[in-house]
């Protein structure tokens, strides 16, 4: 038997049945943004301090367009084969699964960039950011006890070195020296990962959570775009309900991102 | 199908849609460097920035200016739960005592 409503519309409805259904999960997911959205407003205003100017703006803006260009070559994949043109399509989702791994790639380099960034906390009241010779992953001050290391080889980035209650100091032209720092005089050592802060906390919770929605859409597109695309022959009128589905899917991670980037760089 | 006449007016909306997101987008970064009196100020030009270009992608690469109904029936209960769910935490944080992260 074969599934109702795949490609003419229900008659209640007036849609198509994956329609409905997507839109339904669509609906879920604006949910779970959602909590996590207020998830943020809640540990923000409790926050003693809230961090700013740790991320890569430029980094984040070029993705940002990244999706923005992913969003519209998606649609004009469906736009094509409405129009009949499949080679259209397959370069135009092409170009969509192009810039999903872009997305990927770019997003990892910066994550990868917090996990050998660290902040130090001094029993002077000091803390440093900056990396620690060698660039290793995910230390902490407990590592340092563990590898039995008296002291650490700092290089500070000289931005966010700050006293206490100061608003920090910077460094002309960039870098600090690399300095030893006693183990002894090291109160806490964090990467920028998730135990570092609130801020990182959501960070990661929201960028990693999105950036899985990007590689399950990715994965879904990639299929259409590849052995998936046999059904143009079979079923034309399924196989473009089939894109606009997949299409939707992937607005919505883009119409997330678009709220992220300033969200979690800019303010 | 679509009449292919009436897709490529719509493939004209859409690339004008794409520069208005990367304009947007170019907006929302230079008005980082902006700086605003008040941080709320800060927060809620970035925020209609965002909600506009979400405006656009929903509305036209989502087809949601065109929808049927029973769409409209399921994102607008949706909308009310979301603005609920988060206007119930902004309306906690007066449970806060001195809020001190804005």
């Amino acid at each position: 038997m074969d599934i109702p409503y795949t490609s003419k519309p229900r008659p209640d409805t007036g849609l198509y049945n994956a329609k409905v259904g997507i839109w339904l999960f669509l609906a879920s997911e604006v949910m779970l943004f959602g909590a996590l959205f207020s998830s943020y407003i809640l540990l923000r205003i409790g926050a003693d301090v809230w961090p700013q100017g740790l991320l890569n703006i430029p980094i984040g803006t070029f993705n940002t367009a990244v999706l923005i260009t992913s969003s519209v070559t998606v649609v004009m994949a469906w736009a094509s084969l409405k129009m009949n043109n499949f080679p259209k399509f397959k370069l135009y989702m092409g170009i969509t699964i192009l810039c999903a791994l872009a997305f990927l790639g770019i997003k990892s380099i910066e994550y990868k960039d917090k996990f050998t960034h660290y902040q130090v906390w001094l029993k002077d009241g000091t803390t440093l950011t900056g990396h620690i010779a060698g660039n290793p992953y995910f230390w902490n001050h407990n590592t340092l006890d563990k590898k039995k290391l008296d002291h650490i080889e700092f290089t500070s980035d000289g931005k966010h070195d700050a006293k206490a209650g100061d608003k920090g100091q910077s460094h002309p032209g960039g870098h600090a020296p690399a300095v030893k720092i006693e183990r002894k005089d090291i109160t806490r050592l964090s990467a920028y990962v998730p135990a570092h802060s609130t801020y990182f906390a959501i960070y990661f919770t929201l960028t990693a959570l999105h950036a899985l929605h990007v590689i399950g859409g990715s994965l879904v597109l990639a299929f259409f775009w590849g052995p998936g695309s046999k059904m143009w022959k079979t079923d034309p009128e399924r196989f473009t309900n089939r894109i606009e589905i997949g299409g939707l899917f992937w607005h919505f991670v883009d119409l997330v991102w678009i709220f992220l980037f300033p969200v979690l760089y800019l303010l | 199908m679509a009449d292919s006449h009436d897709i490529s007016k719509h493939v004209k909306t859409y690339i004008g849609i794409f520069i208005a997101l990367l304009i947007g987008t170019v907006i929302t970064v230079g008005l980082y460097y902006v700086h605003f009196n008040s941080i709320a100020v800060t927060i809620a030009v970035a925020l209609v920035i965002a909600t506009l270009k979400s405006f656009l992608v929903a509305g036209y690469f989502m087809h949601l200016m065109s929808e049927k109904k029973t769409i409209y029936w399921i994102m607008g209960v949706t909308i009310f739960f979301f603005l609920a769910l988060v206007g119930l935490f902004v309306w906690s944080l007066y449970d806060i005592p001195k809020p001190r992260g804005l």
